[in-house]
């Protein structure tokens, strides 16, 4: 091996991974400072280490609460997108019916139309169901948008496991749904697994329909918190980094736990799409 | 192609009488019954799923369509017929106008610059390397960020004087470059753009990084042996290869593009003076905070329209070259 070879490639790679990391690292250390450290002394570390910014927001409840708002919708998106996906995914890979073609042709259409899109239709629906500043108003069209993705990632996760297990099934007196029930979803489980952490970080970065769903700041998730925080507080720039960097945690914790799942789901979900 | 339909068991309850109907009729009748719960058993599981995608996705854009010819503020039921009025006025105004321009700039800056870069990046780090893996999770972990939170942090990061980029300008003694970075008017794009590479390359790399790895090494082996060098190998057993991906890739670019809203809102709302405005960002301001519902819908219909002819096209003209090389050339059979 001649380790010198890579060293323009390392170069380039840790410079790269620089620009990645400097804008993060800066916003922690930021958040420790106060706002006129942070003029005065941009990229050092603090001179003394204030936790104030970022115990004031842990200790106010406002924190918490976006944090539970946004936990309550994606957990909620989540089992439901992933419980119907499964369902019709299940009928899409194990029967053989008339319309069958067509009708996966029309799920998978809705992965060439992005939310945004549909957003202003879907606001004046939901007005007129009632369902603004409603948490139920975010969940349920999160889950029809989320729909196209889950069923083409498990239909051809389900499509894998042999025949002769439906059979065997069917021939102890399982029904289709027992053995969906029974045999496909344990059996399923990493794939389950995959689909349902795509659920949850979209749900959690999702900012359009809460904008428009939400007007009550007690329903509010977290990224319009962040966006809203700033706004209030745009003169105090110590205290919005320490904000940030609060919320950024449950994102990058989930990430640092579940990468080969939330991977692998993009990468099926982009290349059998 | 699957195995499909567990074997529903014909059923016993053939009468016990003598004068019914020849064995054979009887016989296709339960066929037909039997073909006939097998259906409603399958179209049965799909039925959630349809209700919450015609509900809440198609019935959504049809009333868009709908509403897209009145003039109409948004409250009771859409009344005063503007006929195509909204449509002429959306492809005269030029904030729209602009919307598509920049729409068209981020593609093209995208293509030329963010997937190339990407590209090179998964092909670095496709190979036995010190710290690889560390690299892969370090460039995508942005993607896993809100973008209201990448948002606000590179509102910061770019904020004129006081951020950390002009800072960082300085210390090397390059205060000349620092500037008004989102505010702006000829550089808000570009400073735009960089934010949007920071956050999405590390997909596009990943995305990469899965089609270097269903590549066989047997065939850059081969090429290898057959005297090829690192450009050639990658040119003409590489590249072709990881086609399918890239083709995926471009089609979420774009996609991406089209539909951009919350970076732009966060950091800019489309300023200064409508330079940073996306199409959606577009429709918010007339949905949302004009109350022109009749004319921000058909900037829906219009974007639903840009999607649709480009995902038709991209599917004729391009995927389409995906499916033939399949079958002809991977099986090679040639047929």
């Amino acid at each position: 091996m001649k380790p010198l070879r890579k060293l323009p490639l390392h170069v380039v790679l840790v410079a790269v991974g620089s620009v990645m990391v400097v804008p993060l690292l800066y916003a922690v250390l930021s958040g420790f400072k106060s706002t006129s450290e942070l003029s005065r002394n941009p990229f050092g570390l603090p001179e003394h280490w204030l936790t104030g910014n970022y115990t004031d927001i842990l200790g106010g409840g406002d924190f918490w609460r976006l944090l539970g708002n946004s936990t309550l919708v994606a957990l909620a998106t989540t089992v439901l997108v992933v419980a119907v996906s499964a369902l019709a995914a299940f009928s899409f890979a194990r029967f053989a019916f008339r319309g069958r073609e067509v009708l996966f042709t029309f799920f998978t259409m809705g992965l060439m139309f992005p939310p945004a899109v549909a957003a202003l239709p879907l606001f004046l629906l939901l007005r007129y169901l009632g369902l603004l500043d409603n948490p139920l108003g975010v969940i349920l069209p999160q889950a029809a948008f989320g729909l196209p993705m889950t069923i083409i990632i498990l239909r051809g996760f389900f499509r894998q496991i042999p025949g002769e297990l439906e059979e065997a099934a069917t021939l102890d007196g399982c029904s289709a749904f027992g053995f969906f029930w029974r045999v496909l979803l344990p059996m399923a489980r990493p794939a389950l697994g995959t689909v349902s952490v795509l659920a949850v970080v979209a749900s959690w970065n999702n900012f359009m329909l809460p904008l428009l769903v939400f007007t009550d700041s007690k329903w509010w998730t977290l990224p319009l918190g962040v966006a809203q925080f700033q706004g209030q507080y745009s003169a105090e720039y110590a205290r919005v980094f320490a904000y940030l960097v609060l919320a950024m945690v449950p994102a990058l914790a989930l990430y640092s736990v579940a990468e080969r799942q939330l991977v692998g789901g993009l990468t099926a979900g982009a290349t059998k799409g | 192609m699957t195995s499909t339909s567990s074997t529903f068991l014909p059923d016993k309850r053939s009468g016990p009488s003598v004068e019914l109907p020849p064995p054979d009729a009887d016989f296709a009748r339960g066929r037909a019954r039997r073909r006939l719960l097998n259906w409603l058993t399958a179209v049965g599981f799909q039925v959630p799923a349809l209700v919450l995608f015609i509900g809440l996705v198609l019935l959504p854009m049809l009333f868009a369509l709908y509403a897209a010819f009145f003039r109409w503020g948004g409250f009771g039921m859409p009344s005063d017929y503007a006929g195509t009025d909204n449509f002429t006025r959306l492809f005269q105004d030029p904030v729209f106008l602009g919307d598509l321009w920049r729409c068209l700039v981020l593609v093209g800056l995208s293509l030329a610059l963010q997937l190339p870069f990407a590209l090179a990046l998964a092909v670095a780090l496709n190979q036995r390397l010190r710290g690889r893996a560390v690299y892969r999770m370090l460039f995508f972990a942005p993607y896993v960020l809100s973008e209201a939170i990448t948002g606000v942090l590179f509102s910061m990061v770019f904020a004129p004087g006081d951020g950390l980029a002009d800072h960082v300008l300085g210390a090397v003694g390059l205060d000349g470059l620092g500037g008004e970075w989102f505010a702006d008017p000829s550089y808000v794009m570009a400073t735009l753009f960089l934010v949007m590479t920071w956050k999405y390359f590390g997909f596009h790399m990943m995305l990469y990084l899965a089609g270097l790895q269903s590549i066989p090494a047997e065939l850059t082996e081969a090429a290898l042996i057959d005297g090829a060098g690192p450009w050639q190998r990658f040119r003409n057993v590489t590249l072709p290869l990881l086609a399918p991906t890239l083709r995926i890739s471009v089609f979420l670019s774009v996609i991406g593009a089209i539909q951009l809203f919350d970076l732009v809102w966060v950091i800019t709302q489309g300023g200064p003076d409508h330079h940073s405005e996306t199409m959606a960002v577009t429709m918010f301001q007339y949905g949302f905070k004009r109350y022109q519902v009749g004319y921000a819908s058909a900037i829906s219909v219009v974007m639903f329209g840009i999607c649709l002819v480009f995902a038709l096209a991209y599917q004729r003209f391009v995927l389409r070259r995906d499916l033939e090389g399949a079958t002809t050339n991977m099986r090679g059979d040639g047929k």
